[in-house]
């Protein structure tokens, strides 16, 4: 994992000296709401529905035990005992006192975390695959190139006052875990005549108007990386829309002007950003890259793995992915229990995710966009125990990619921009599909719900979407199939009109039973409704 | 009814307007009339309150109601915690502001 | 730097049409939405380039003063409008050297405001030299 050298440190104690210097000037006077507003946003720090909410960054959701333990302690002592993990991979605090932010700032600045720009019109957290190197299929760990960004967008003269929030995602794999095409800018690190570079897409998103973002560029070598994105932010902070919030992300701008324009419009920029010397050396790159070794694991560890107990093979087979170490495996820990919160863990289950990856992960663990948490380095001999040390937390849900391993935003119980509430939805259907037999013989179905158009929920992406509508004063459920955010890329359709929360219950177990009826050798739900179309789903939820 | 809310400038709670203060409890809520504007003006600039506006309601057995599902929401706390809401040992309580 | 954070000026400051039709201004104005790229031919004879921020989050401004300082511009370059406290150190990181606010800055304040970060990440439009060469000499 990275580790600050005493720049970094400096950095974020000078953004906390700062943000308390900024509130103290807000409680008394000498700033108004108008203008502190932006100012706390970019600390992380929003007024919701009930209180103010602090988002920390969990840079590229990577974090050590020491640092869960962090949040685990400024659960119990500024909020309520818990934490809700974000599909930005980033947590949040729902119940924070304003003159508490500069002292829950120093607490984090203190294990190296922050909440910079996790809010406001900026370059916010970058985002990543949650099993950056441990993943069998990836060419390299993108958390290098993920933490070269952070460094450059961290505070950003140029743009920190952008049209709207900007959010960059690096990945490395063939598998797409990250949502990658879904962001302003995606990177994926590929390989050219044994070099590594990356191919950059831009202009992607969720929200109201959803869009997959075109690639811009096939190569860029590391040493242009730097001064090709700031080509890419300057074109977008010249031209993006002003005029209409709602059009202000850089996904309008490329698809109002064509995306050949807009690389013709980057590459001209560049050419002149290149020379400005910006991009730091190879030698800053590898020094970085050394944080992500590879954890010293044991080499000889056995793949053999007893699953003679039923429970524990059920949880195996769904919850753990393959490491690209012999006798290593990746488990995934499910914070989605049938009666739970999509995504919400008490500071007690913090405490024992940090305790398990301090004993049997290397010290890590990973947030991912799905609101679970992984442990990425354990060996096969290990399984057994972390199971049942999971089991005795509620942690053991054997439901990752099920119908019910479902991506809920906070919606309209914290949100004060939802209009309608997520979690009793995501709970009905939850019950609904308890059976885990049933969960299986449904196999990978992505299920995700927004309480509002700007999709904080992925419903865009989701095999089945979700995204709650205000009519006339009642919440009301629009559902949508065909989505995906995986490397099968794709926005859903909504199916018809939409529904009260048990209609649109009913009405996606009239689409899963329909999927049962027609689906044919291996097919997921999101395959069956490519091949046969939403006509028959239509018929069998309308009837 | 017209009822004024915002949230407290320090605490972030969702407070009501009672005639002279803030309060937490909707039941201590009064009709601020047309006075809305100006008395959210005021309770802004003494730096008291953070974001008020006026919403609209209705009077019940139960005290004021408002008018909106957000603002009921507001009023109790998140329908799915209710151990966290301001109701904690009224079960029902989420039900009746949906 | 903290007598340019309430800059006046007696010289005529002309709009980019202006400026752009008529030869002989020598302090022009940009307004947001406008190219700061037109006047890079002119640089020689410009001593004034005021950039126009009317609403403090329309940061087009930034991009502005970048492209005329990268372009070798030595002259005054002036932030007017709508300028906080909190925006100053962005601002002469991207080539600000004066400031008119709309509503004037507390002297204090701005000081406190501009040595707020020790270093900086990036390379940008002032003289700051970047962690990254810092860490590699």
């Amino acid at each position: 994992m990275y580790q600050y050298d005493q720049y970094d440190q400096a950095m974020v104690d000078a953004r906390v000296a700062e943000f308390a210097d900024q509130v103290k000037r807000r409680l008394s006077g000498d700033m108004t709401e108008d203008q502190f507003k932006p100012l706390r946003l970019m600390n992380g720090l929003y007024l919701q529905l009930h209180a103010y909410m602090l988002r920390v960054a969990i840079p590229y959701g990577t974090l050590s035990s020491k640092q869960m333990h962090m949040l685990a302690h400024i659960a119990r002592k500024y909020d309520r005992d818990y934490g809700h993990f974000t599909t930005r991979q980033n947590l949040q605090f729902n119940w924070i006192k304003l003159d508490d932010t500069p002292e829950i700032l120093t607490d984090l600045a203190s294990v190296e975390m922050h909440a910079i720009q996790t809010s406001g019109n900026c370059i916010r957290n970058i985002s990543s695959d949650q099993f950056a190197g441990a993943a069998a299929d990836e060419i390299t760990d993108p958390r290098p190139w993920a933490e070269l960004l952070r460094q450059w967008s961290s505070f950003h003269p140029e743009f920190s006052y952008l049209p709207r929030k900007f959010k960059i995602c690096v990945i490395a794999a063939q598998e797409d875990r990250a949502a990658m095409r879904l962001h302003d800018i995606g990177i994926q690190i590929i390989e050219k005549d044994g070099v590594h570079g990356a191919a950059v897409y831009a202009g992607g998103g969720m929200g109201r108007t959803p869009m997959i973002a075109p690639l811009i560029k096939e190569f860029v070598p590391l040493e242009d990386l730097l001064s090709y994105l700031e080509a890419c932010l300057r074109v977008y902070n010249r031209y993006g829309r002003r005029d209409n919030m709602y059009k202000a992300r850089i996904k309008i701008l490329i698809h109002e002007i064509g995306a050949d324009s807009y690389r013709a419009q980057v590459e001209e920029e560049f050419a002149q950003v290149k020379a400005l010397g910006i991009d730091p050396p190879r030698a800053e790159f590898d020094r970085i890259a050394a944080f992500f070794a590879m954890p010293d694991l044991d080499a000889n560890a056995s793949d053999d793995l007893d699953l003679s107990h039923k429970d524990f093979a059920l949880w195996v087979g769904q919850n753990v992915a393959k490491h690209k170490a012999a006798g290593h495996a990746i488990v995934t820990i499910s914070l989605k229990p049938i009666e739970g919160i999509p995504g919400d863990a008490t500071s007690a289950q913090m405490d024992l995710m940090a305790d398990l990856a301090l004993q049997y992960s290397h010290d890590e663990l990973r947030i991912t966009h799905a609101q679970n948490v992984v442990l990425p380095h354990v060996r096969k001999a290990d399984l057994f125990a972390v199971w049942e040390k999971l089991v005795a937390a509620g942690l053991a849900t054997p439901n990752l990619d099920l119908i019910t391993d479902m991506i809920a935003c906070p919606g309209l119980d914290y949100c004060s921009l939802a209009n309608a509430r997520s979690i009793p939805v995501a709970q009905k259907i939850a019950d609904r599909f308890a059976d885990l037999d049933r969960q299986r013989d449904l196999g990978e179905l992505k299920l995700k719900i927004s309480g509002c158009i700007n999709a904080c929920g992925h419903h865009h992406a989701g095999h089945i979407g979700i995204l709650g509508v205000d009519k006339k004063g009642k919440e009301n459920y629009q559902l949508s199939f065909g989505g995906s955010g995986a490397q099968d890329v794709s926005i859903a359709n909504i199916t018809g009109p939409g529904f009260d929360e048990d209609g649109v219950v009913d009405a996606i177990e009239r689409a899963t039973d329909k999927y049962l009826a027609e689906r044919r050798d291996g097919e997921r739900f999101i395959d069956t409704y490519r091949r046969i179309g939403m006509a028959p789903f239509k018929e069998a939820i309308y009837g | 009814m017209k009822l004024l809310t915002g949230n407290d400038l320090n605490t972030g709670l969702v407070t009501w307007w009672t005639g002279k203060d803030w309060s937490i409890h909707i039941e201590d809520a009064v009709d601020v009339g047309e006075d809305g504007e100006t008395i959210a003006a005021a309770e802004e600039l003494a730096r008291r309150i953070n974001g008020p506006y006026v919403i609209g309601g209705e009077l019940t057995a139960e005290g004021p109601r408002p008018a909106h599902i957000k603002d009921r929401i507001r009023a109790l706390g998140p329908t799915v915690r209710v151990d966290l809401t301001l109701k904690p040992n009224d079960p029902s309580a989420a039900e009746r502001v949906i | 730097m903290v007598d340019q954070l309430n800059h006046t000026t007696d010289t005529p400051i002309v709009s980019m049409d202006e400026f752009l039709s008529e030869s002989n201004a020598i302090a022009v104005r940009i307004e947001p939405g406008e190219d700061a790229r037109l006047l890079l031919p002119h640089l020689d004879r410009l001593t004034l380039v005021e950039v126009a921020f009317p609403k403090f989050r329309d940061g087009r401004g930034f991009s502005s003063a970048r492209i005329l300082r990268e372009a070798g511009f030595t002259g005054t370059l002036r932030a007017q409008g709508d300028v906080l406290i909190d925006q100053l150190s962005h601002m002469k990181r991207c080539g600000f050297d004066a400031f008119a606010p709309d509503v004037p800055l507390n002297p204090d304040h701005a000081a406190t405001a501009l040595a707020t970060w020790p270093e900086y990440y990036q390379t940008a439009a002032d003289k700051a030299v970047p962690i990254w060469k810092l860490r590699h000499g």
